[in-house]
């Protein structure tokens, strides 16, 4: 029962012995639940060898993958244009889920619209609801760019989106020049990334072409971040061209729309890259796609037609990445390495030796997407950590060949194995069987952490929050993972995690009187 | 306070917010959006409701799957769900509802885990049946101590002409569990409420008469919760009382719900529902098959809660009468300290509300309880009975909207400034931007539960914590100039 001067939510509130007794009697009489000991026998199998063969051997059943579907990741690159409307094409519960899933990442307000497409748009196709769709949808949201992409029931049907929007222009639903990219982002194929993807090649496809332009003739590098959800690293990236005097194209810049300031009034658009960015992204110098292993249809089309060399970089994240994408910036532009990079180079590097000694020889197991997995494990083993599982539900060849080469690099990679398609209950038995010190990944790593502290405190494996999504923790989308900055914040956080985990296990008077240091 | 809000001003503002769609919106959306008349007693002359949204406006809407899996089947904690289909839907609809239960997650109880079969392009061309059967005999070898399974249709398994009543069937007979397949695929109705309703239907047709022949133990005091998704644990705060008045819960629907629970439902006295939109057919069924009554609660606010336990209470005898006296005196003391506290700084403070297909109706008497006025209220599924018991419960001249767009909800509380507004994260942020006090009442704010006597004290705190937190007066900075029509401040 309530007091009024504690006043408890759910925990504490439902640890009262009125409501154990509560659940208990429930349980007791009503639910037929197996027995206390049953549960515990099953569950203590279930962290053994033996179940993580059979777990392995799934082939059907998909249990916690880290990875969401492609309009999501449409949806995100749709958000990164100036004043521009992401538009699904399809049923409207799935961008309910989009939004919803945006919402509670980055904390902010996210329009999307949907044309809601029902039973008889699944018989008769969603033309009359693409019609509809635009014609609403231009008239109310006063934007200057509709980004389509697609969910399942359409491309299961096959709705021909092309004509569709033609068809809306010749039939006076849209106006003639009002600009409407689109791609075909079907959830059976690939994930979020993919959905980028397709939809950066579709918006590209739609604004570019190679009449009047020449490669080189603005000066610029064109950047592209592919799905990108650490709004300090649009940030960082473009810091670092501009200390570097880089003129730059960020082809794709939510980072504004996404971190509005609270004003009392909602702005639905802010910042993003402007159309006549995206029609002069041709006449750069080159482009660099900052997540090489995935991008593939849009790095097909920057080296198809606009004839850019686009060369191959790493993620830069860490030290040498960092280290080799500035002097690849420089290369390309002929612009010097400015002090003031060097300055903070040498406060990363004097940050790693102050903190070495907490972070070597630790054993982490990492979860998240591709490129970006590629980027942190680099960075762990210069740190002199030893990346032990990884793993990677949305994975490409590609990348499982890219992250081999890698792990083979240094002497900390021994330990590393990928697992390429693999997903967060694969990686729940790694964490029993061969247990990592610590597990980084998105904030559903953490039942990882609750089912392994369930077998017995020695057992638990904390996770450490980097990636995406993270629901569970405020504001760390603000973030920073790229350049040094980048660095920064990943040794921070993860020196930090491991200092905090000791305090934990030594704060026990009486029990462990050492390693409780006020001085670390 | 902004001026009263009269039926004139009211339609006025219903007629300048529809100005601004094409001809064929405006004409749609006019049907949707209504100034309450308590003398009217039949919505239908008035609100149009439970038609499709507008291609292109942005609504809150989600689909028939969002109200299978999201809300109705998610819950029960013993049976495993399938999210069938590509790979959104599961992540989507996982652990943001807050729906509690009492178990070891993967062992005997799974609402927290996302089972999917991630279709690739192969399961789309060639049919998902032989996967779906695979996957069972999977789920079985990994998870043997689940009591059933559920397979939660996306939209391409209706478009490419699956039989999962035919897998579900024979894997059934082979597991010796029950399997239910579940049509929810997202394109049928206009939004969640479809998905209740084939939710309710699937159970009706494969668990509820499970056991109809089976002897039981029941007491004159059996009854259920239906509707209740123990948001927060709402189901926990809820049964605590009925168990306290002398009434024996023998089965919830379905927060903290299992499997052997639905099956004993027929066998109760009476069916206590919350949730109406969501569960009034399961209702209804149970009527017509088992003539058990059912009536409709709300657990909201100590005047509600105090009527309701009155009105369950008369479906017993004494004894039950008597504890439900027992039961309002004992919290009588702790509900009239928790209205001393937060009354005098709520008092007068006026609330829009915008959810989902019972708590626009349902929370309106607890904030009556703190002196708080409801301007406005609108769901995104309901559906014109709905509005017939929503009428009844509002003023005159508040503002009624339904499947609500964006656009027109913004336009409202610019208009209305409201001191609060309790509405889903899709809103809440732009309110944020606007400076208006927030409470997301689908997941209670991460806070809950908010039902029961132990939940108002809760749902006390949060309205004052966010009305009064003192971040809503920090929007200006001291250098800037206010504006000639600046609003008055909001927040106390």
């Amino acid at each position: 029962m309530q007091t009024i001067d504690k006043i408890k939510p759910c925990f504490p509130l439902f640890q009262e012995p009125e409501y154990k007794e509560l659940m208990a009697s429930k349980r007791a009489n009503f639910e037929e639940m197996p027995s206390k000991e049953k549960v515990a026998e099953t569950f203590a199998w279930t962290t053994t060898l033996e179940y993580q063969e059979l777990n392995f051997k799934r082939e059907a059943l998909s249990i916690n993958p880290a990875k969401v579907c492609q309009p999501l990741g449409g949806a995100l690159c749709g958000l990164g244009f100036e004043k521009t409307m992401v538009y699904i094409h399809g049923s409207q519960g799935c961008v309910a889920y989009f939004r919803t899933f945006f919402n509670r990442h980055f904390k902010e307000p996210i329009a999307f619209i949907a044309d809601s497409m029902t039973e008889d748009a699944a018989v008769f196709g969603g033309q009359k609801n693409v019609h509809e769709g635009l014609q609403n949808a231009t008239k109310l949201y006063d934007a200057k760019m509709i980004a389509v992409c697609t969910t399942c029931i359409a491309e299961v049907i096959g709705d021909d989106l092309g004509a569709f929007i033609g068809n809306a222009r010749k039939e006076g639903y849209l106006d003639k020049d009002f600009p409407v990219p689109y791609a075909n982002t079907p959830s059976f194929v690939g994930s979020h990334i993919t959905g980028w993807d397709n939809m950066w090649e579709g918006i590209a496809k739609y604004f570019t072409s190679m009449e009047g332009k020449s490669v080189g003739s603005n000066g610029k590098i064109n950047i592209v971040p592919g799905f990108e959800t650490y709004l300090g690293n649009y940030r960082v990236i473009k810091r670092i061209l501009n200390e570097m005097g880089v003129e730059y194209s960020m082809l794709c810049d939510p980072s504004e729309v996404l971190d509005t300031p609270a004003t009392g009034e909602y702005n639905m658009y802010a910042g993003g890259t402007t159309i006549d960015e995206m029609k002069d992204a041709p006449n750069a110098i080159t482009t660099l796609f900052m997540q090489p292993t995935t991008l593939e249809k849009s790095r097909k089309y920057v080296e198809g037609v606009w004839n850019h060399e686009a060369p191959k970089i790493n993620p830069p994240m860490g030290v040498e990445w960092t280290d080799e994408f500035l002097m690849k910036i420089s290369e390309l532009t002929g612009k010097a390495i400015p002090e003031s990079l060097n300055i903070e180079r040498g406060r990363l590097i004097d940050m790693m030796t102050d903190s070495h000694a907490w972070l070597h020889g630790k054993k982490m197991a990492v979860f998240g997407d591709p490129d970006f997995l590629l980027g942190l494990v680099k960075f762990m083993m210069e740190l002199g950590i030893e990346p032990t599982h990884i793993v990677c539900t949305n994975s490409n060849k590609r990348w499982e060949k890219a992250m081999k080469k890698l792990l083979e690099s240094s002497p900390y990679g021994v330990h590393g194995k990928t697992y390429g398609g693999a997903d967060l209950w694969h990686l729940r038995s790694l964490c029993f069987t061969d247990k990592p010190d610590f597990v980084i990944g998105s904030s559903y790593g953490k039942t990882i952490q609750r089912d392994t502290l369930h077998k017995g405190p020695e057992f638990e494996v904390p996770l450490i929050r980097l990636g995406f999504p993270i629901f569970d923790r405020h504001h760390l989308h603000r973030m920073t993972t790229l350049g040094y900055e980048g660095a920064m914040y990943i040794l921070t956080t993860l020196t930090n995690a491991v200092l905090e985990r000791l305090d934990e296990q030594t704060k026990y008077m009486g029990d462990t009187d050492y390693n409780f240091d006020v001085v670390r | 306070m902004s001026e009263e809000l009269t039926r004139e001003r009211a339609q006025a503002l219903i007629e300048e917010v529809l100005e601004v769609y094409p001809e064929k919106a405006k004409k749609d959306r006019a049907k949707h959006l209504m100034v309450n008349d308590k003398a009217i007693t039949q919505s239908k002359k008035c609100i149009t409701s439970n038609r499709k949204s507008l291609p292109g406006v942005m609504t809150q809407r989600g689909c028939a799957y969002a109200g299978s899996k999201g809300v109705v089947w998610g819950p029960i904690k013993d049976i495993i769900d399938i999210s069938h289909g590509p790979v959104g839907c599961g992540a989507y609809s996982r652990g943001g509802r807050r729906n509690y239960f009492a178990g070891t997650s993967g062992v005997d109880s799974f609402c927290d885990i996302n089972f999917t079969s991630d279709f690739q392009e192969k399961d789309v061309v060639f049919g998902g049946d032989k996967k779906l059967a695979k996957l069972i005999d999977e789920l079985e070898m990994l998870f043997p101590l689940s009591k059933g399974i559920s397979v939660q249709s996306e939209c391409p398994v209706g478009l490419i002409g699956d039989d999962i009543e035919a897998v579900s069937k024979k894997k059934a007979a082979e597991i010796g569990k029950t399997i239910v397949p579940v049509r929810c695929e997202g394109f049928r109705g206009v939004s969640q409420s479809l998905g209740h309703h084939i939710a309710n239907d699937a159970v009706r047709d494969w668990i509820l008469s499970a056991r109809d022949e089976q002897p039981f133990e029941g007491t004159p005091y059996d009854v259920c919760i239906l509707g209740d998704y123990n948001i927060g644990g709402d189901a926990w705060a809820s049964r605590i009382l009925l168990e306290e008045m002398g009434l024996r819960v023998v089965a919830q629907w379905s927060g903290d719900g299992t499997l052997t629970e639905m099956e004993n439902t027929p066998k109760v006295k009476l069916n206590l529902l919350h949730c109406y939109r969501s569960m009034n057919y399961i209702a209804r069924h149970m009527e017509e098959k088992y003539n058990i009554p059912w009536m409709e609660y709300n657990f909201f606010g100590p005047t509600k809660i105090k009527e309701s336990l009155r009105e369950i209470a008369s479906h017993f005898d004494e004894k039950i009468q008597e504890g439900a006296e027992r039961v309002i005196a004992k919290y009588t003391p702790i509900m009239d300290a928790v209205i001393a506290k937060y009354r005098p700084r709520l008092e007068g403070k006026k609330v829009m509300l915008y959810v989902g297909g019972l708590r626009p109706r349902h929370t309106v008497g607890a904030y009556e309880d703190l002196g708080m006025e409801v301007v406005g209220a609108g769901y995104e599924f309901a559906h014109n009975d709905d509005y017939d018991r929503t009428m009844k419960d509002m003023k005159d001249a508040t503002l009624i909207y339904d499947d609500v767009t964006g656009y027109e909800f913004e336009e409202f509380v610019r208009q209305l400034k409201p001191d609060l507004i309790g509405s889903g994260i899709k809103e809440k942020y732009a309110f944020h931007k606007m400076a208006v006090p927030f409470r997301q009442l689908h997941s209670w704010d991460y806070s809950g539960p908010y039902h029961g006597f132990d939940g108002f004290a809760i749902f006390a705190r949060d309205m004052d914590m966010t009305v009064n937190n003192p971040c809503w007066s920090l929007f200006k900075a001291p250098w800037q100039k206010p504006a000639a029509a600046e609003p008055e401040q909001k927040a106390a």
